[in-house]
């Protein structure tokens, strides 16, 4: 009998093994134009890999395409947590071409831009649809998190039983409100950090593993 | 089912702003795609659109995700939607989502982005200000 069970318990150990290793969760990272998604997708990518995923700027829908790094490697207490990160679009239900001209963009520029832009939601939105298994929801937390896109966002992934982890970003500002998120956001556990400033983000990591490892 | 009837302005000025409340009734039997034209063909006429009902997450997802494939410079710049957010929890929607039913919104109101701001959002109450095109 003892050799049976050792039998099952090694061919299941082989098994998860096997599954983890072919099969990195995809977690998409989402949240409002300018929270920092893509600032996060590069020192998340940078501490573990070395690489960057994609261009960061002030400029809202610098990222208008999903963007995965494979394989980031996490090592957290001795154990490896293996994911493929993917840095989407900032999602929105509008998109105006003149708020690019205020950023000393010519009117063709700012046009392509938008229509990029528009593209790269829906793209955002077909992902988290189809092909992510956890999301790390970014808020910016100088901002109000009452809006609609964050409310609806966040009743999509919880719809579709998916692993959040909220992140309140840019606490290196002053006007940033950690609270202000977790009233809005209370069935979640929100963890603060700055991702340009790197503040807080062994937590990150330890939330990382245990929502998605 | 009967037609949306057409809108109406009472000027070619559009002096006024024309609000199409939409029951529950009308929208049930309603595929995802025909929801989505319902409100769309309203918004884009200039028009605001309340829901009684709602829609579900996943149809909010796809009102997005063809609000942005409609998005065109100088002519539509996309929607501002509100729904109340969903209280926490709800026994009742646990229930449902147990016995398979997709959770239904409350209130929803949806109009052009160009002409509907929200000036106040929480749990109980959205104010919004409503201007002409």
């Amino acid at each position: 009998m003892g050799l049976l069970t050792n039998l099952k318990d090694s061919i299941s150990r082989a098994a998860s093994t096997l599954f983890s290793e072919e099969d990195p969760k995809r977690i998409g990272i989402y949240g409002p134009p300018n929270a920092g998604k893509t600032t996060l997708a590069n020192r998340i990518a940078r501490d573990w890999t070395g690489d960057a995923v994609g261009p960061e700027s002030h400029v809202p829908h610098e990222t208008r395409r999903a963007r995965r790094k494979e394989n980031v490697e996490i090592e957290r207490d001795g154990k490896t947590v293996t994911i493929d990160i993917v840095d989407t679009p900032g999602v929105t239900t509008k998109v105006d071409y003149t708020e690019f001209l205020e950023h000393d963009m010519e009117k063709d520029d700012a046009v392509r831009r938008s229509r990029e832009a528009t593209e790269g939601v829906a793209e955002a939105m077909h992902w988290l649809r189809e092909d992510v298994d956890g999301v790390i929801y970014v808020l910016d937390a100088a901002e109000d998190p009452f809006t609609q896109v964050n409310t609806m966002l966040i009743g999509i992934i919880e719809s579709q039983d998916l692993p959040v982890l909220i992140l309140a970003n840019k606490i290196d500002l002053e006007e940033a409100s950690v609270q202000r998120i977790r009233n809005a956001f209370p069935q979640h556990e929100t963890t603060p950090l700055s991702a340009l400033e790197g503040d807080n983000m062994d937590e990150v990591y330890d939330q990382i593993a245990e929502y998605f490892g | 089912m009967r037609a949306m009837p057409e809108a109406k302005h009472p000027d070619d000025d559009a002096s006024g702003v024309q609000i199409d409340m939409i029951s529950a009734e009308r929208m049930d039997g309603k595929t995802t795609m025909e929801k989505i034209r319902t409100i769309l063909d309203g918004v884009r006429e200039g028009n605001i659109v309340i829901l009684e009902s709602g829609l579900t997450p996943d149809e909010e997802s796809r009102l997005i995700e063809v609000t942005m494939t409609e998005i065109s410079p100088d002519e539509f710049n996309g929607i501002e939607i509100e729904t109340y957010p969903q209280s926490q929890a709800d026994d009742s929607s646990l229930l449902g989502r147990l016995m398979g039913r997709e959770e239904t919104k409350k209130l929803t109101v949806i109009g052009p982005a160009n002409q509907i701001e929200t000036l106040h959002k929480d749990e109980t109450l959205i104010s919004a200000l409503v201007s002409r095109k």
